[in-house]
């Protein structure tokens, strides 16, 4: 069970929250100037840390924000984002 | 390697059970091998077994970081079916439930396959449609698989929920009557016992730690046991995937997250088939000991933890009795978690890498452990010819490139 820390709320059951992923990944601002290699790796290729991960959160029962959070994958201890 | 028999038994028996041998050699690493495997799960164990029975490769080493069987080959709910919607998936889970049919002679060790059939309900109208479009494309793909209305499942499956009253209705599901399940551990130390005895070394406690190329093609691993030269090493880890690729410098699509089961405590037999709800998300079946096996959802974020949140177990308990509330007073003994590696489109990724001899078998996400032997089988026959079986080729890792996704969310919508 993770208390997860909502910037505005505080700390709040996981219940509250969806997870957005891998934070960091920006939509290429031109797509159609990808290669298809290019495009798959933006679409599907994951970093999919063991360890510290930094990701994307949203207290989505609750005020609706979104937030980053990093989060230890092999323990689950968390911490606010930057 | 003495085989099992009755006669066996009689003088095993007779002596007191005192004289059995041990089922594999516990090897320690050698300098070099033409194939070292990373990974002694199920899926590593029967790769491993094919290329020594079927291509004749027995320099082989199956390199397992803890012990065999220990990870998702020990912790999953051990359900086998092939009622997948698209072709490709069909001709491999297919593939698969035909080697399940005649494993325990093939390996001489009885797996306990159970082929006590595996009822998929529907709950409402597009489970139903969704439903009899599955039949129908099994049926064209050969594969055995039938739909039951609502009387037909009351018929099969009576403890069910089927009042008109319940939340989520029961309003039919299809049955794959050759489906079932199998003892999980079995399916491990079946494989390792073959494979030991045409030679492949199993190493145990040894883990990789990094993976040596030259020229851009693998030419072996770095261990906590030491270093081992390697022809061609297949990498077939599945919640670390990642980890390893990593290793090899290139990524993969797959993410890990942790899958829970549970135990109930064991009681009489009550329920002598397997049934999955994709509505209410529950799949449920009941162990030769009695214990019902209960299998959960994976949490949605990632995870390399065995273990998941109390949230997924309190939802499936409510799935549970939905479905079956003559289980209410049950009282649950045990959950546990293992890592899955999940695709973007559901279904696994198997072949070559962009690591020369370097091959990769992962991706199967919640529903590994029914394709053990054909995953083992193909993938033995893409690492032994260097290409692709043709069951494996639209499983490439270059799907993701090209686009040509097997999307099977909609067709194994629960984990399984």
């Amino acid at each position: 069970m993770l208390l997860i820390p909502c910037p505005h709320c505080g700390p709040r059951d996981e219940i509250e929250f969806a997870c957005g992923g891998e934070a960091g990944r920006a939509r290429p601002s031109d797509p159609s100037a990808l290669s298809d290699t290019d495009w798959g790796e933006y679409l599907f290729m994951r970093r999919n840390e063991k360890g510290l991960r930094r990701e994307r959160w949203r207290h989505s029962a609750g005020c609706g924000r979104w937030f980053v959070l990093e989060r230890d994958t092999c323990t689950h201890a968390l911490r606010a984002g930057r | 390697m003495r085989g099992y028999s009755a006669f066996a038994l009689l003088a095993g028996a007779l002596s007191g059970h005192r004289r059995w041998a041990r089922a594999w050699r516990d090897a320690a690493p050698r300098p070099a091998y033409d194939v070292v495997i990373i990974g002694g799960g199920g899926h590593g164990l029967a790769t491993a077994y094919y290329l020594a029975k079927a291509h004749g490769i027995a320099n082989v080493a199956v390199l397992e970081k803890g012990w065999i069987g220990g990870g998702n080959t020990g912790r999953n709910t051990t359900i086998v079916r092939s009622n997948y919607l698209w072709d490709e998936s069909a001709a491999l889970y297919e593939h698969a439930l035909k080697l399940w049919e005649g494993l325990s002679s093939e390996l001489n060790y009885n797996v306990m396959f159970s082929q006590r059939g595996v009822l998929n309900i529907a709950h409402n109208l597009h489970d139903v449609r969704e439903g009899k479009r599955r039949v129908n494309a099994l049926k064209l793909n050969g594969v055995d698989s039938e739909w039951l209305g609502r009387e037909g499942v009351a018929a099969f499956c009576p403890i069910l929920n089927l009042s008109d009253h319940a939340r989520y209705p029961v309003m039919g599901g299809t049955l794959q009557r050759r489906a079932g399940t199998a003892r999980h551990d079995a399916v491990a130390w079946g494989y390792a016992r073959a494979a030991s005895a045409l030679g492949v070394d199993i190493i145990q406690n040894c883990e990789v730690k990094a993976i040596r190329t030259a020229g851009g093609r693998v030419t072996g691993v770095e261990t906590s046991r030491g270093a081992i030269r390697a022809g061609k090493v297949g990498i077939v880890v599945a919640g670390h995937s990642s980890v390893l690729a990593d290793m090899a410098g290139f990524r993969l699509p797959v993410e890990s997250h942790p899958l829970q089961a549970l135990v109930s405590e064991p009681i009489k037999p009550l329920l002598d088939t397997v049934v999955m709800s994709n509505a209410v998300h529950v799949y449920v079946s009941q162990s030769d000991k009695g214990e019902l096996v209960i299998g959960a959802g994976i949490d949605a974020y990632t995870s390399y933890a065995q273990r998941g949140s109390f949230p997924v177990i309190e939802h499936q308990m409510g799935a549970l009795l939905e479905l079956f509330p003559i289980v209410s007073r049950l009282r649950m003994l045990r959950t546990w978690g293992g890592v899955v590696d999940v695709c973007p489109d559901a279904s696994p990724i198997l072949g070559t890498t962009p690591v020369g001899n370097l091959f990769l078998n992962c991706g199967w996400g919640t529903g590994g452990f029914k394709a053990t032997p054909g995953s083992g089988h193909v993938f033995a026959h893409t690492i032994a010819t260097g290409a692709p079986h043709p069951l494996a080729a639209p499983f490439a890792l270059d799907r993701f490139t090209s686009g040509k996704l097997i999307d099977e969310h909609g067709a194994a919508a629960v984990a399984h």
